[in-house]
């Protein structure tokens, strides 16, 4: 019985970084309704952004998150305006083509600059200590750090969308466009802010998921779909379903692998099916 | 198939009228040959995965082409007189498809004498497939012996026509693991770590793979069953491996999915006395990646600095290639090093004994007879264990902490070749 209970517990802390992958793509598809393919490859190459100030300047890898995530929201926008603006229209397969090609050149790029070298972040004793609560279960520390800040993300994101008058033009925007500009809020600039702080959070998970494990410039599509996931069994355009999203996967993951070693990830994608079968919209699906 | 028998038939009674016309031709001139500088370069062809995930592989690549080209540089005396060598590199991309087509091109297009290949099943297999159909002689290695032989269909009766390989081979990996066992004091309980891919399957075969040798061998195998590659989470393997009282863990898994379990393991406790795994962390940049939890992890060692063996082609020793490795690149030696040289000394030697080295036939008869000492061991084709295939020692390796690079991987088993030196008893893992 304890086994289960940490089984789902470590399940639990998982979604918190699978949480982190995917609240950003959350927000560009809520906003857009567009899926940013790329999405994985930009997180692996924050993660090669934040690799230079730790081996340079031997900054601890959690500081280097905010200069990182800083460029990174600067980079989202303007990459929004002026190259994916341009594939927003009645065609929904541009922009993934446009992303597509995007995240080729990416990996390509990285190899070219950084080789093929594992890379990982190291943050010493913090990344194997953990905390026994009794049972034989115990509770890694840097997980339970990843998976507070993930909550704390999805609260300060939420708040932003509710609370600012960004916030409601983006969801605004993501209602109804056309009727938003007709009251001043420009599109192209609220795509642009929409990106900008997805990509400031991929930052964040992509920094994470660089101390969890290693990191190479081939990393991104495996981060891509755990994202994609928790996006659609959490329901489209809602930050707290997909954080729960996240969480779900995370434990169908670690149960399924409880269960028998080989089916972890499949049983991640077999419930991801089955809320796409059962409840296309997603389990928890309101507009953003 | 009657289309491609269509096409094919014409092609290769063409290729076989040219051959003739080309050995009569040459016959007539061969006097003449001899006796003055022969003027046309003989091509040896070299498919490389340079970029993708399997780039460590090939990362030595340049800076051994650099010093194999300057040992060419003034051609190669044969008996049939003195060829300039021309060497042709490709990059497979880490793709086996794309090995398969850039092969080809070097075959067809390029023309090329004599292949050279290496850096896993899925750059070798290909490329030595391509040179079986085609009739091109192919010196290969860096793979193990059963998935390069097995895994392309080869027949022990027959064997193949064109492609001779040397490396070492699963049963060596057995004996090596179980050497570096066997000097721990454990409970001989072994936990297999291995994913659902094609060296994690072959491993823990039931039948076929290591858990009947090492259960004959006395140990106790669990075996939690496959995880799928990159899974984010290995709480599970992790509970049954403390359940069963698992002492030393063994497997073949890629660096991500190593280095996250290793962690986890941590966080979770589990605090085995030996690792002892192939392919995680073979290259150096996964050791630093990983930080001082990598200290006394143990792997199989296909080549060291530390071995006693010299360049046939160069005259240089396995520590002097490692150091200009290291002041070429500024990066640390890894095993891969000498055996991409080793590949041009092989090649170098059959040229050299080559009756007439523009004929295929002839490189292929002198492949065939080689026995040459190299900065990798002994290459013998005439011994086995299989036809075409040709073991190379093998040792067992221990990462410690090191003095001119954070870590160094010293050899602590050496039962299979004693006369690789042993730097030190391994230690169980420190914690």
């Amino acid at each position: 019985m304890l086994e289960w209970l940490d089984a789902v517990i470590q399940g639990v802390l998982l979604g918190g970084l699978y949480a982190l992958f995917a609240i950003g793509l959350s927000i560009t598809y809520g906003v857009m309704r567009v899926v940013n393919i790329g999405h994985g490859d930009f997180l692996v190459l924050a993660a090669y952004l934040a690799l230079w100030p730790v081996m340079q300047f031997h900054l601890h890898p959690f500081l280097a998150i905010v200069p990182v995530a800083a460029l990174m929201f600067v980079f989202g926008y303007f990459l929004q305006r002026v190259l994916l603006n341009r594939t927003i229209g009645p065609n929904p397969l541009a922009p993934l083509l446009a992303t597509f090609g995007l995240a080729i050149i990416l990996r390509n790029g990285l190899q070219q600059i950084f080789h093929s070298d594992s890379r990982s972040f190291q943050i010493g004793q913090l990344g194997t200590d953990s905390i026994p609560v009794g049972g034989g279960i115990a509770i890694g520390v840097f997980p339970s750090i990843v998976f507070a800040v993930a909550i704390a993300l999805t609260v300060l994101v939420s708040l932003l969308f509710t609370k600012t008058s960004i916030g409601v033009a983006l969801r605004a925007t993501s209602d109804d466009a056309e009727t938003a500009g007709l009251m001043g809020i420009r599109a192209r600039h609220t795509y642009g802010i929409a990106l900008a702080i997805s990509f400031a959070l991929i930052a964040v998970g992509g920094v994470f998921a660089g101390v969890r494990t290693t990191f190479t410039p081939e990393s991104g599509p495996s981060a891509l779909l755990f994202a994609f996931e928790a996006v659609v069994i959490g329901g489209m355009g809602s930050l707290w379903g997909t954080f729960m999203g996240a969480v779900i996967l995370g434990v169908a993951q670690t149960v399924g692998a409880k269960i028998a070693i080989g089916i972890g990830i499949l049983a991640g994608h077999l419930v991801f099916l089955a809320v796409l079968f059962f409840k296309p919209t997603g389990l928890f699906a309101r507009t953003l | 198939m009657a289309e491609f028998e269509f096409f094919n038939r014409p092609k290769i009674d063409r290729r076989r009228a040219l051959q003739l016309a080309g050995a009569t031709a040459l016959a007539s001139v061969a006097p003449l040959g001899a006796a003055r500088a022969a003027a046309r370069p003989i091509k040896i062809g070299l498919v490389t995965p340079t970029t993708g995930p399997l780039a460590p592989m090939g990362e030595a690549d340049e800076f051994i082409l650099k010093g194999v080209r300057e040992a060419f540089k003034n051609g190669l005396a044969t008996p049939a007189g003195t060829f300039p060598i021309e060497i042709l590199v490709k990059d497979s991309q880490s793709n086996p498809n794309r090995a398969a087509e850039v092969a080809g091109e070097l075959i067809l297009q390029d023309g090329i004498d004599l292949m050279v290949v290496g850096a896993t099943p899925e750059n070798s297999n290909p490329v030595c497939d391509q040179c079986e159909l085609n009739g091109v002689p192919c010196i290969s290695t860096t793979t193990p012996w059963q998935p390069w032989f097995f895994g392309r269909g080869g027949d022990p009766a027959k064997g193949f026509q064109w492609t001779y390989h040397y490396f070492w081979g699963i049963e060596d990996i057995l004996e090596v693991f179980t050497s570096i066992w066997k000097q721990v004091d454990t409970n001989k309980k072994v936990g297999l770590f291995l994913a659902n891919d094609g060296d994690g399957n072959a491993w823990g075969d039931p039948k076929l793979g290591l858990p009947p040798l090492l259960t004959k061998m006395g140990f106790t195998v669990f075996d939690p069953g496959r995880f799928q590659p990159l899974s984010q989470d290995f709480s599970a393997q992790i509970a049954a491996y403390k359940k069963e009282g698992v002492e030393i863990l063994c497997g073949v898994p890629i660096p991500p999915d190593f280095i996250n379990f290793w962690k986890q393991a941590r966080q979770q406790g589990f605090h085995p006395k030996v690792v002892t795994m192939g392919k995680a962390y073979s290259f150096p940049s996964v050791m630093d990646a990983m930080g001082d939890i990598g200290v006394g992890l143990s792997q199989e060692l296909w080549w060291t600095p530390a071995n006693p063996f010299k360049s046939s082609l160069t005259g240089i020793t396995s520590p002097q290639l490692a150091d200009g490795y290291e002041a070429a690149t500024k990066r640390q030696w890894n095993g891969a090093i000498g055996f991409v040289h080793s590949m041009f000394e092989v090649a170098a030697d059959v040229i050299k004994r080559a009756k007439n080295p523009t004929d295929k036939a002839s490189l292929r008869d002198a492949i065939i007879a080689t026995n040459l000492n190299t900065i990798v061991g002994h290459v013998d084709w005439s011994k086995g264990p299989m036809k075409n295939v040709c073991k190379t020692p093998l040792v067992g390796g221990q990462w410690v902490k090191g003095k001119k690079w954070p870590f160094d991987l010293i050899v602590v088993a050496n039962t299979e070749a004693p006369e690789i030196p042993m730097a030190a008893k391994p230690i169980a893992i420190p914690y």
